[in-house]
Order: C-alpha cells, then sequence, then structure tokens
C-alpha cells in the first residue's frame, strides 16, 4: 500500500493542485465576465445583467449553457483540421502559464492539523500522515520552474498562433485582417513587454516568479513598481495590447472588421476564444501583480501571523487574488473608457514610443544598479 | 521637449476620462425595470391609435378618408355606409361612419399625421406600445382592437402627468 502511494504520490499532488487552480482560475474568469458586464452598464448608466439568480450571479452559467446549445457552425470552404486546431491552441496557450503562478508562500506543515482526527482509521490514517509528511515546506505553485518569466512570455506569445491560424482557416476575409492585425500587433508589443520586464528581473537577480516576489517581501516600499514604474506602465500598456484588449483590440474591431478572427466561430468553439481572452487577461494580471506589486505580499502581516503557518498562507493567497481583481477592474474600466486606436497610431506607438522607452528603461536600470553595487 | 509635453498631455486626458467613468458608477441608473415596474410615457407619446367615441358612446369618425390619405404608408383602410337611423339607434355620432377601419402595424410608422388630418378628432395616438404578435397576420388591427370602449388599460405603463417633466432628467448631463 505504502508503495503504491509513494510511487503515485507526486502525480495524485500534481493531479490535485491541477484540478484546483484549474478551478480557482476558471471561477475567477467566469465571473470576471459577469463583472465587465455588470461594470460597463454601471459606467453606461444602466444596471447589468440581474435576471439569472439573485444580482444575476448565475449569469455565466447561463451563458455557457447558451454556448453548449448553440448550432456549431463550419464555413464550407474553411480548412477543416486548422479551424478546429485553432481555437484549442488558444485556449491552450492561455491555460499554461497556470502552472508557474506562484499563488502563495511556504507552507511549513499544511496538512498537520489532518493527522490527529485520521490515526487509527486503517488505511487512510498512514496515507494522510505521509501525504502530510511529504507536504511540509511546500510552495503554493503547481510546478517550480526557475525561468518562470521566460516561460509566461514564451507560452503566451504562442497563443497568437491560436489567432492566426483562427483567421487564416476561416476562409474570411474579415478574420484573415483579424488573424493578420493580431499577428503584427502582437509580435510589436512583445519586445515592449519583453523589454520592460529586464529592469524586474535584474533588479531580482532571478527570472522566477517566486524569488521575484521574495525580493520584495521587505516592506511595500521594495515592491518593484516604484523603481520601476516606467517598466510598470510599459508592461501594464503591452499587456493590453497582448490580450487584444480595448483600446488595443483591433483584431476584433466590430465596426471594421465584424468580430475580426472569430467571425466564423460559433457555440463552443466562440466560447473557447472568448475564455482564452479572459484567461489571457488574467494571466496578465498576475505577471503584473508579482512582477510589480509583490504578488501574495501583505505589508506588516508577518509581524501578526506566523510565517509559514496555514493562517498566513490563506490571506496571502486572498490578497493575490486581491491585487489581481484589480487589474480586472482596471483592464474594465480602460474598456468602458478609452476609444479604440486607429492601426497605424497603434504601429506607431508600440515601434517609435513604447519599445525606445522600454530600452531607455533597461539601459537606465542597468547603471542605476551598476553604480548601486559598486 | 514636445514628445514629453505629448505624453504628459495624453496622460492627463486619459485620467481626466477615466475620473468621468469612474464617477458615473456609483450614480443613478436609468434603467426601467420594465415588466416589474412600469414604464413612465410622455403625455405627447405616439402608441396604438384609439378610436374615440363621444359622450353617448357614438364612434366620432365619419370616414371621411383624410386620415388614410395623409398616411404616408398607406397602412388604414375604410369602408365607409351611411346610417339613416335616428341618432339614438345609430353607431356613429353622424349620420355617415366606418363600418370598416383597419390599421395595418406591420406598416404603420406611428408619425401621427392621421391625428393631425382628422377633423373630427376620431382618432388620436394612445400610449399602447405592446403590441407585439406572434403571427403577422394578427398586426392588422380591425375597429374591435382600435375603438377606445374595447382597448384594455395595461398595467405595463403610466402617463407622465403634464406637471411632471419626465424630458429633463435626460436633459441634465
Amino acid at each position: 500500500m505504502e508503495e503504491i502511494l509513494k510511487t503515485a504520490f507526486p502525480f495524485i499532488v500534481s493531479a490535485v493542485a491541477i484540478v484546483a487552480a484549474f478551478g480557482g482560475v476558471m471561477v475567477i474568469v467566469a465571473y470576471t465576465v459577469l463583472a465587465e458586464r455588470k461594470v460597463l452598464g454601471w459606467i453606461q448608466g444602466r444596471i447589468g445583467p440581474n435576471r439569472v439568480g439573485p444580482w444575476g450571479v448565475l449569469q455565466p452559467f447561463a451563458d455557457l449553457l447558451k454556448f453548449i446549445l448553440k448550432e456549431d457552425l463550419v464555413p464550407d470552404k474553411s480548412t477543416k483540421f486548422m479551424y478546429f486546431l485553432a481555437p484549442l491552441v488558444a485556449l491552450g496557450c492561455a491555460l499554461m502559464p497556470m502552472v508557474v503562478y506562484p499563488f502563495g508562500p511556504q507552507v511549513t506543515d499544511p496538512l498537520g492539523w489532518l493527522v490527529p482526527y485520521t490515526t487509527g482509521i486503517a488505511y487512510v490514517g498512514p496515507a494522510v500522515a505521509y501525504t502530510a509528511e511529504a507536504a511540509k515546506g511546500v510552495t503554493l505553485a503547481i510546478a517550480k520552474i526557475d525561468v518562470g518569466v521566460l516561460y509566461v512570455l514564451g507560452i503566451t506569445s504562442v497563443g497568437v498562433y491560436g489567432i492566426a491560424l483562427a483567421g487564416w482557416s476561416s476562409n474570411n476575409k474579415y478574420s484573415l485582417m483579424g488573424g493578420l492585425r493580431s499577428s503584427a500587433q502582437m509580435i510589436s508589443y512583445e519586445l515592449a513587454m519583453g523589454a520592460s520586464v529586464l529592469g524586474v528581473v535584474m533588479l531580482a537577480g532571478t527570472l522566477d516568479l517566486n524569488g521575484i516576489i521574495l525580493a520584495q517581501t521587505q516592506s511595500p516600499f521594495k515592491w518593484f513598481i516604484i523603481p520601476q514604474f516606467i517598466g510598470f506602465m510599459v508592461f501594464l500598456i503591452a499587456a493590453f495590447a497582448e490580450t487584444n484588449r480595448v483600446p488595443f483590440d483591433l483584431p476584433e474591431a466590430e465596426t471594421e472588421l465584424v468580430a475580426g478572427f472569430h467571425t466564423e466561430y460559433s457555440a463552443l468553439k466562440f466560447a473557447l476564444f472568448f475564455m482564452a481572452e479572459y484567461v489571457n487577461m488574467f494571466t496578465v494580471s498576475v505577471m503584473c501583480t508579482t512582477l510589480f506589486l509583490g504578488g501574495w505580499y501583505v505589508p506588516g502581516l508577518s509581524h501578526i501571523v506566523e510565517p509559514g503557518s496555514l493562517l498566513y498562507a490563506v490571506i496571502s493567497i486572498g490578497a493575490f487574488v486581491l491585487k489581481i481583481c484589480c487589474f480586472l477592474f482596471l483592464y474594465i474600466w480602460i474598456r468602458g473608457t478609452l476609444p479604440r486606436f486607429r492601426f497605424d497610431q497603434l504601429m506607431n506607438f508600440g515601434w517609435k514610443f513604447l519599445l525606445p522607452v522600454a530600452l531607455i528603461n533597461v539601459i537606465l536600470s542597468v547603471v542605476v544598479i551598476y553604480f548601486l553595487n559598486s | 521637449m514636445s514628445i514629453v509635453s505629448d505624453v504628459l498631455k495624453s496622460t492627463v486626458a486619459v485620467v481626466k476620462g477615466m475620473k468621468r467613468t469612474l464617477s458615473e458608477i456609483p450614480r443613478e441608473k436609468w434603467t426601467v425595470q420594465y415588466p416589474d415596474v412600469p414604464v413612465t410615457v410622455q403625455p405627447r407619446y405616439r402608441g396604438q391609435h384609439l378610436l374615440h367615441v363621444d359622450e353617448n358612446g357614438k364612434e366620432k369618425c365619419v370616414a371621411c378618408y383624410l386620415c388614410a390619405a395623409a398616411c404616408p404608408s398607406e397602412c388604414i383602410y375604410i369602408e365607409a355606409e351611411n346610417d339613416p337611423r335616428p341618432y339614438d339607434e345609430r353607431i356613429g355620432r353622424d349620420e355617415r361612419f366606418a363600418r370598416v377601419y383597419n390599421i395595418d402595424y406591420g406598416r404603420c410608422i406611428f408619425c401621427g399625421f392621421c391625428v393631425e388630418a382628422c377633423p373630427k378628432d376620431a382618432i388620436t395616438h394612445g400610449y399602447n406600445f405592446e403590441i407585439s404578435v406572434y403571427n403577422r397576420a394578427d398586426l392588422l388591427k380591425t375597429k374591435d382592437d382600435l375603438l377606445i370602449t374595447k382597448q384594455k388599460q395595461s398595467k405595463n405603463y403610466r402617463v407622465a402627468l403634464s406637471t411632471e417633466d419626465v424630458d429633463s432628467e435626460f436633459k441634465e448631463v
């Protein structure tokens, strides 16, 4: 029994962690959609959806049900394989960064409190005891990757393939234009985004997301938003462009391109694109929080609650989610305020302004860090 | 240096806009929760037509065809008839009356020209806007649907009093 458990243990832990993280992220994403509709309504003097459940809290599930029940149309002359592949690529690449999200701090003994209750029960008792022993000092992230920042940047840029393939395989001029714009836009803003992260990486001295958070945990003044404010702004703007959100939502500009790359998609395939967009928003919010706002770190909490305890972890996760929600609100707020760029303005802004600013920021950071260290 | 002032100017503009949208969030909303809460319509609202009757219940319409002539979408159909009986026995107030009076709401554009054209004030716009039907043929309303004595008052709307200026809340920006 114990042998089997020991072999299967890492897989069980990974599976549980993935299910938990996936569920949490999906719930937040579903409610981001509802929050977006609500807040946009409030900004425009309406009250937003309020018919499904009290205050409309069941609206996301009603939407999902609608997507499932809709007729799944496939354009006659589309490239079928690519057409089916594109939404999967988009959502898959949106979900994959989830494995490196630093959800919370290290917990010294997360399951120790369970052991006294289960001792004496056959099979369950030893299993729980073994699990608690093995779970000591666990970090609240699915996978520990030393180059988490690179991993996230890499995977999110693969996500462009989903959009580009969708635009090409639909055999529709609007879809093609949407896919084209999306590729151009993402390539342009990827550079500025990468350059803006460099400053943070240099300050923290690591590419590990949890390491970057740990470098900010002495005080809120150590948060990288203060020394790297320019980097933060560049990252934020580039992130808006990366996720195809207003004011950079040219790939799906309704007034020009019907719905852009997902014009020909209906039912669940459209829902996958829709979900991918919001999961991307979530990822970018996680990155913003982690890189610039200290991640799960709550100022002064370590004086009240002992670091490493379960309560500390729970409060930290709560703070992490709260910071993410602030960014998600910013997304919605911006959408309710700003109009869309013209395409040449978008390109000029990306290449002639954002990229030079990011590079200057990198050079300044290098010089300052050099002189501070010498 | 112009680039710096450009950046500052546009940042100020964006912040100003975002302050404006944020200040909209806690304000009272315009939404009327329609079937739950009755809609307030203007006194001059142009809804489904009403064919009026005089104080003794006699139809005012004299079938002069002026409304049908004024109608730009030609949705009014009238068949006139003479009724030589005395006032107490006949349907209309005058000797001549409309035996058939149909309005096709599939065509009507609610312009109010028929109301302006009527010399007898026999037709006016009512306030009923709930005239959607499941069958296109049902859009043709006959005299039975249009007479003021036959129409039922819906609970889903109320007419604003002439003293309350409903427009004013939309003018304040």
